[in-house]
């Protein structure tokens, strides 16, 4: 476990390859793992990329790792594809677009599938975020599964989150939803030389004339297949890092993004005691033979476990 | 939970017929693995260099050329240069019988001929991958 942390941090591909898949799969070691890396985390700059499926996001990743590349930084990248609610396989295909890259050894591409994860990204990303962190990368692209409107975990994760939009998918309340809408920082409107670009475009721009905020997303034009705008969309997600950097978010979105990890692995840590314990199946079977409310049966559990629960007399009485 | 197998299908050499790759990938997938696809026209280097990223248990490669010979073993080859030869690498498509010893021989572990059904491809890779 030490060489593998050594070359790692190294940036030997081996090494990171095998950190990421005892990481990605929960399997002995990881902990360890984790907590050599963690303290050299928190320098490389992670973006986000989301949008419905077939917008162009791979295509568009592509063209951006190219920008990055001809700038010296280097580059991972993280796809996530759905995995199937029958088998639980997957077919990750994301890669097919950036293939140039394979043999560049500043790239660094790992797919990842949801497994059954909701809110657009695999259960252990941010793990291997991590890695991928400590091992030096420069930028770290987060590829999310084609969204719909409320896969928005990515917004907490990256520091700039892209949405990509592609002309002809709906009218304008579609453009007023919540959700995946809300989230960009960036807009790319890729595929813009086809119909309903323009339109497109003067839609979003009249919905981002109604948020107060001060800060406000920008749109780009794109055409990732012909690498049309990409220098300009690049340019527009670090100048957005900049300007959350400077009005001082960043520290906010830190603390942010500590309690969602904070979050996640309460949840993990405590659901598998829980379910090591011999009174779990008879409380699922009273739950659902409607004996008994999902809440106090998790009061019988925590109770099991010694943790404590604060009553809610006041509101009980009346 | 066990892990999950992870294989990769790679088409290697010029030709540009997936049908059979597409195939067994979704078979793959609907066996529980998942499966890696990058494409047609790749070359060893870049499918060794993909395989490594993604830590892969196995590689599949599909080639309908006829340039078997020397791409198979090729990929063989430079995954025990890299250190990565546990990788189960086993192929499939228009190879004639007679090539078949001599693949086996360079590393190959097993050759699907048209006709194989995906079960057998499916029960060959549980059955031979190192991890479990």
């Amino acid at each position: 476990m030490e060489d593998l942390v050594a070359g790692l941090l190294a940036g030997k591909v081996r090494s990171l390859a095998k950190a990421i898949t005892i990481v990605e799969n929960d399997l002995p070691g990881k902990r360890e793992i984790l907590k050599s890396i963690y303290p050299k985390t928190g320098h490389a700059y992670l973006l986000g990329i989301t949008g419905p499926p077939g917008a162009g996001k791979s295509t568009l990743t592509d063209k951006i790792i190219a920008h990055l590349r001809r700038e010296g930084k280097s580059v991972a990248v993280i796809a996530v594809d759905p995995s199937s609610p029958f088998s639980g396989g997957a077919i990750l295909g994301d890669r097919i677009r950036m293939q140039q890259h394979a043999l560049d050894d500043g790239v660094f591409i790992r797919s990842m599938a949801t497994r059954s994860h909701l809110g657009g990204l695999a259960k252990n990303t941010v793990d291997v975020i991590h890695l991928f962190d400590a091992a030096g990368k420069d930028v770290i692209i987060i590829e999310t599964v084609g969204v719909g409107q409320d896969e928005v975990d990515i917004v907490r994760i990256a520091q700039t989150t892209v949405v990509v939009m592609v002309p002809g998918l709906g009218d304008s309340v579609q453009i007023s939803k919540a959700g995946v809408m809300e989230i960009a920082d960036v807009f790319a409107v890729n595929k813009a030389d086809r119909d309903g670009a323009d339109k497109l475009l003067s839609e979003l721009k009249a919905m981002l004339d109604m948020i107060k905020d001060e800060v406000k997303p920008e749109i780009f034009r794109t055409v990732a297949t012909d690498d049309v705008g990409i220098d300009e969309l690049v340019a527009g997600i670090f100048a957005h890092g900049k300007r959350v950097e400077e009005s001082g978010l960043i520290e906010k979105k830190r603390r942010q993004k500590a309690e969602n990890e904070l979050r996640a692995y309460i949840y993990d840590m405590i659901m598998e005691r829980a379910q090591g314990l011999e009174a779990y199946n008879d409380v699922v079977s009273r739950v659902a033979a409607k004996q008994e409310t999902p809440m106090d049966g998790v009061e019988e559990l925590f109770t099991e476990l010694g943790i404590r629960i604060q009553e809610e007399k006041n509101a009980e009485e009346d | 939970m066990s892990k999950k197998i992870k294989v990769l299908i790679a088409k290697p050499g010029l030709d540009g017929h997936d049908r059979g790759a597409k195939v067994v990938s979704r078979a793959l997938r609907d066996a529980g693995m998942e499966v890696i696809y990058t494409g047609i026209r790749q070359t060893p280097e870049q499918i060794v260099a993909t395989a490594i990223q993604e830590d892969v248990d196995s590689i599949g490669l599909s080639c309908l050329s006829g340039a078997h010979n020397k791409l198979f073993p090729k990929v063989v080859d430079l995954l025990k240069e890299k250190g990565a030869d546990d990788v189960l690498v086993f192929g499939g498509g228009i190879i004639p019988d007679e090539d078949i010893p001599g693949l086996k021989a360079a590393g190959i572990a097993e050759i699907f001929l048209p006709g194989a059904s995906t079960e057998e491809t499916i029960e060959f890779i549980r059955n031979n991958v190192k991890t479990a």
